[in-house]
């Protein structure tokens, strides 16, 4: 192990910033992080041991603690939830032979849910040691144990287990462009790069992931800055359940997000660009590693990039299981080979971000609009979408409908015209933004997709009436306590309070005062937390309470009052020890 | 001759650039309720106990630049309200028995809960089972108090020039940890004279034989309240 | 202030009777403090159950076991207002510090491992109120109205909580008189 970790380290210059990288590699071999390599890595990569120990404890993909040699995964998502989640999981766990969370004891499995895998249009969906693995049934589950069992290693695995499918459905403005390979960075450096900048700036373009800061902008700003170097990132941490438009740019039109990226670095006058892959996307990396050689090749990316005199090159960073790293700040964090926990701003990335230099930090989906609108122009682009929401956004569309995937639509567009093109009847609302978004009701449908009416990073998830809401506030709680970095006190503290409380409402155990009791949970998260995941962590109950109080209401009892513990369990230790099963070795949770 | 100004609670308070809300409140005499924040430290923004309104939008007091035409609340009902509420938080997350801990009366995190009237603890607790590491000689730590707010941390990296201190973990799983292979304090390098074997503000780091050298009742919040105290102790440290 | 009494009653729970004693230092207080106030159930009086129409509840400690449940509930149906008095009772005090042990340990060393155990064997007579997996403050089995912290809370805590409810007043403390130790 020592020359493996040695070697390791070579390979990524003994540099801290690869951290991740270096523990994804001892993570494959190894199934966990053993002691002795945090203990070797830390004197050669010049860090503390507590830096690699608190990257080991914040990625939900690291471990201390050996996995299964196949440690599988499965998504736990409200979608995932739709199609039966908890049976399969239930099914897979039991033929396997493991309890949920929990390794084998010959060590050959581990099984566990996960957080959205971005699958939402192929549930269900989940990974085997990091590759995604599509559309589950027990049939598929029969398959896989039979290979776990006979330890047949992945590559011989059926690859239909692995197909990940676009399911493009409705292409729009961008969708219907072929992918880029040059005619922007062309158009961009023959129009001259303040006049492309100055067609940014026309076509109003703002930020994908859900923001809506405009990219002229931050252009400007990042380039504005003294600075002997600047950053140009991608974010590809698309971990927002219920998206997964990135992972189809990325599949399908990744020349053209690369593009995107590098006319940003000219302009900007970036040489180094990263893009920060979710970990749960690894079965792109090989792809996306190969269409980067094809562009340094095209000498589309490198030295003097078309014998322009500039140079730019983009390293992939893949994440581990962390979904606020989606936070701009946090990504940086991360790509530093750190925690991802959200600066204190100001300074603002564009003008003190990836190693405290002036970074540029845009979305998949902005650098592939950004490239086209290089080569078609500011207006081609603003043509379409409304005043202040230009152009034509992409929706990751899942939940009950017949056609879940991908659907471009003008801004502007209603909320009943996607749910007609997707197939939904019977609606009962739409989650739209994902979890930090917003819950609509269906007598809100004529409400516009627009960063003015309702914006969103492209989450889009149906709900038809034989759904519970209550179910959906549920996962969703969990996914925040879950995911909160633990940083503020509002956020890491009162995500795991708001879950506490969802669950004892949605299990009939609350009453009178506990509403109240919610409501003022989340206005604290909302106000007083550090960043955007935990100011949007209570959206969830605010916007399901605002629009169906009398479904809280019908959940509490008649009472003033109910423990929000269980009252009898509570006595079970006592009671076995004792050995005793009368009448006053039991409680009634509520006075009779 | 310094006429910028920015406007807390109704009154002018002169502020020079680089100057953080907190630091140009401190310095005028004005008490913002905090835990995290430590004059000699880097700021760090998470306690979230110095919040106020800048133009009506919630920040940081601690993180955030002063800047002209800031018009800032920082007394009122609502902020004091959940302040306490989020020191509540704290008490709920960890195990804090004051009667039986060797800090009560010189702990930041009970005097500010004095501060602001908290009687009780409001939420329900998590009664999170924490360990206590009393492996060193002259300083242990009780994890049952650690609130997270990263001062022995930044004491030991910013003014000891060691590493001792970290805090790991996600969410609510989040724990001080140790730099040594063993984890325990005893093989850090930590002695009993670092500044981060005295910054606790709670009694998560303590000095051993030392807790009951001043008896209960004589003790700092005994009978001075926080704002006094800080004011007297910070703005002094900002005047070195 | 009125000149019906106002009936009080007090229990301690899973606490040490450390603010009964305190309540007790009221000493010639208390004389003027009959003159408007009845006691209830109480340790004071032997009364064994809550009259139904208890205006005030003063409850020392906190919840650890069965028995505790049912009297804590007794109190909530008679009394009008329900006050938790001391740390115990807040935020479950000593007593809970046994919480991050496992009841099973706990009762495995009091009473078959220890150190001087005799005819060793976990009480199982049904007389006796089984015990929680964990102590809790009582804010979390019943709704409580009012909390006077204190380890225990002094006699002039007692004083300025019950003189300012029978004059009609919000109660409130000082500065001085909020203390968690």
């Amino acid at each position: 192990m020592q020359q493996f970790i040695r070697q390791l380290a070579q390979e990524n210059d003994f540099q801290s910033t690869c951290l991740l990288k270096i523990l994804r590699a001892i993570q494959a071999r190894y199934f966990h992080i053993p002691k002795a390599a945090i203990e070797q890595l830390a004197p050669i990569l010049n860090i503390p041991r507590t830096q690699i120990q608190n990257v080991i404890a914040f990625y939900s993909f690291f471990h201390f603690e050996p996995r299964g040699k196949y440690d599988i995964l499965i998504s736990s998502s409200i979608t995932d939830l739709m199609v039966g989640q908890k049976e399969l999981i239930a099914y897979f766990a039991e033929k396997l032979g493991v309890k949920i969370g929990e390794v084998r004891a010959d060590g050959v499995v581990s099984l566990n849910n996960t957080s959205c895998t971005g699958m939402c249009d192929q549930s269900l969906a989940g990974l085997v040691n990091g590759y995604a693995i599509t559309k589950l049934t027990k049939a598929r589950i029969d398959e896989i144990v039979e290979n776990v069992n006979k330890q047949l290693p992945l590559e011989q695995w059926s690859r239909d287990f692995f197909k990940v499918e676009d399911n493009i459905i409705k292409s729009g403005l961008l969708l219907n462009q072929k992918p880029i390979q040059g005619e922007a960075l062309k158009a961009a450096l023959e129009r001259g790069l303040k006049e492309t900048w100055e067609e940014i700036s026309v076509s109003g373009l703002r930020g994908r992931g859900g923001a809506g800061f405009e990219t002229a902008m931050k252009w400007h700003y990042a380039s504005e800055e003294d600075a002997e170097q600047r950053y140009v990132i991608c974010n590809a941490d698309e971990g927002e359940p219920g998206t997964f438009k990135d992972r189809v740019l990325l599949n399908s039109y990744a020349h053209s997000v690369f593009e995107g990226m590098t006319v940003t670095a000219a302009f900007v006058g970036a040489t180094q660009g990263f893009i920060y892959l979710r970990g749960e996307y690894l079965h792109l990396y090989d792809k996306l590693e190969a269409i980067l050689e094809d562009r340094r090749k095209a000498n589309l990316l490198g030295k003097n990039i078309l014998q322009h005199g500039f140079d730019f090159d983009i390293e992939i960073c893949l994440g581990a299981g962390a979904y606020i790293c989606g936070e701009e700040s946090a990504l940086i964090e991360s790509l530093e080979g750190k925690v991802g926990i959200p600066r204190n701003r100001p300074p603002y990335p564009v003008t003190s971000g990836y190693l405290g230099k002036p970074t540029v930090v845009k979305n998949v989906e902005t650098y592939f609009a950004a490239a086209n609108i290089a080569i078609h122009g500011g207006e081609w682009f603003a043509a379409f979408g409304t005043a202040k929401s230009k152009g034509t956004k992409i929706l990751s569309i899942s939940g009950d409908c017949v056609k879940a995937g991908i659907y471009e639509y003008p801004f502007g567009t209603t909320i009943q015209t996607v749910l007609d093109d997707c197939g939904a009847t019977d609606v009962l609302g739409v989650q739209v933004g994902g979890p930090s978004g917003t819950f609509i009701a269906n007598n809100e449908f004529g409400r516009k997709l627009a960063f003015e009416d309702l914006a969103t990073g492209g989450s889009f998830i149906v709900f038809n009436n034989s759904r519970n809401i209550l179910d959906m506030v549920h996962n969703f709680s969990h996914f925040f306590a879950h995911e909160s970095c633990g940083f503020c006190t509002p956020c890491r503290v009162g995500t795991s309070l708001l879950k506490k409380q969802v669950d004892k409402i949605v299990e009939g155990h609350g009453s009178a005062g506990d509403i109240v009791a919610l409501e003022e949970l989340c206005q604290l998260i909302k106000n007083y937390s550090h960043c955007g995941l935990g100011q949007t962590a209570a959206n969830p109950v605010l916007t399901t309470l605002e629009r169906y109080p009398e479904l809280y209401q019908n959940m509490l009892k008649k009472i003033s009052y109910e423990p929000g513990f269980d009252l009898d369990k509570s006595l079970e230790t006592a009671r076995r020890l004792a050995n005793r099963d009368d009448a006053a070795a039991h409680l009634a949770q509520v006075e009779e | 001759m310094n006429n910028k100004s920015i406007v807390i609670d109704g009154k002018n308070v002169p502020f020079e650039d680089g100057q953080t809300i907190m630091q140009a409140a401190t310095a005028a005499g004005i008490y913002i309720p905090h835990l995290c924040h430590n004059p000699d430290f880097t700021p760090h923004g998470s306690c979230k106990l110095c919040t106020v309104k800048v133009n009506g939008r919630n920040c940081s007091a601690c993180t955030f630049p002063a800047s002209e035409g800031q018009n800032i609340t920082n007394v009122t009902k609502e902020l004091n309200d959940d302040r306490e509420k989020i020191t509540q938080m704290l008490f709920v997350e960890g195990n804090h028995f004051c009667p039986s801990c060797e800090k009560t009366g010189n702990c930041n995190l009970q005097a500010v809960a004095y501060h602001l009237g908290m009687t009780d603890n409001h939420f329900p607790h998590f009664f999170e089972n924490r360990e206590v590491d009393a492996s060193h000689p002259d300083v242990m730590i009780d994890h049952n108090r650690c609130i997270f707010c990263t001062l022995c941390v930044r004491a030991s990296q910013q003014e000891d020039g060691k590493n001792v201190f970290a805090i790991s973990g996600r969410g609510i799983e989040k724990r001080l940890i140790v730099n040594s292979e063993s984890g325990l304090l005893k093989d850090s390098d930590l002695d009993v004279n670092d500044c981060a074997a005295h910054i606790c503000p709670t009694g998560a780091i303590l000095i051993k034989r030392t807790g009951y050298k001043v008896p209960i009742g004589q003790r700092i919040f005994d009978h001075a309240h926080i704002d006094t105290v800080t004011l007297a102790n910070e703005g002094a440290s900002h005047d070195e | 202030m009125t000149n019906k009494k106002v009936k009080v009653a007090t229990v301690s729970l899973a606490g040490c009777f450390g603010c009964h004693m305190s309540f007790l230092d009221l000493d010639e207080r208390l004389v003027e403090l009959v003159e408007h106030v009845e006691f209830d159930r109480s340790p004071l009086t032997d009364i064994e159950h809550c009259s139904s129409d208890c205006d005030i509840g003063l409850i020392e400690g906190g919840v650890c076991n069965s028995e505790n449940v049912h009297v804590l509930r007794e109190f909530r149906k008679n009394c009008k207002i329900l006050v938790a008095v001391g740390a115990c009772a807040i935020n479950g005090g000593l007593p809970a510090m046994r919480n991050h042990i496992s009841l099973e340990d706990c009762l495995n060393e009091a009473y078959r491992d220890g150190i001087g155990v005799e005819n060793a064997q976990i009480p199982n007579d049904v007389e006796l109120p089984l015990l929680l997996d964990k102590v809790h403050p009582l804010h979390e089995v019943v709704k409580i109205d009012y909390f006077l912290p204190g380890c225990p809370p002094s006699a002039d805590v007692f004083w300025k909580f019950l003189t300012d409810l029978l004059a009609g007043r919000e109660p409130s403390l000082n500065y001085e008189l909020v203390h968690f130790d």
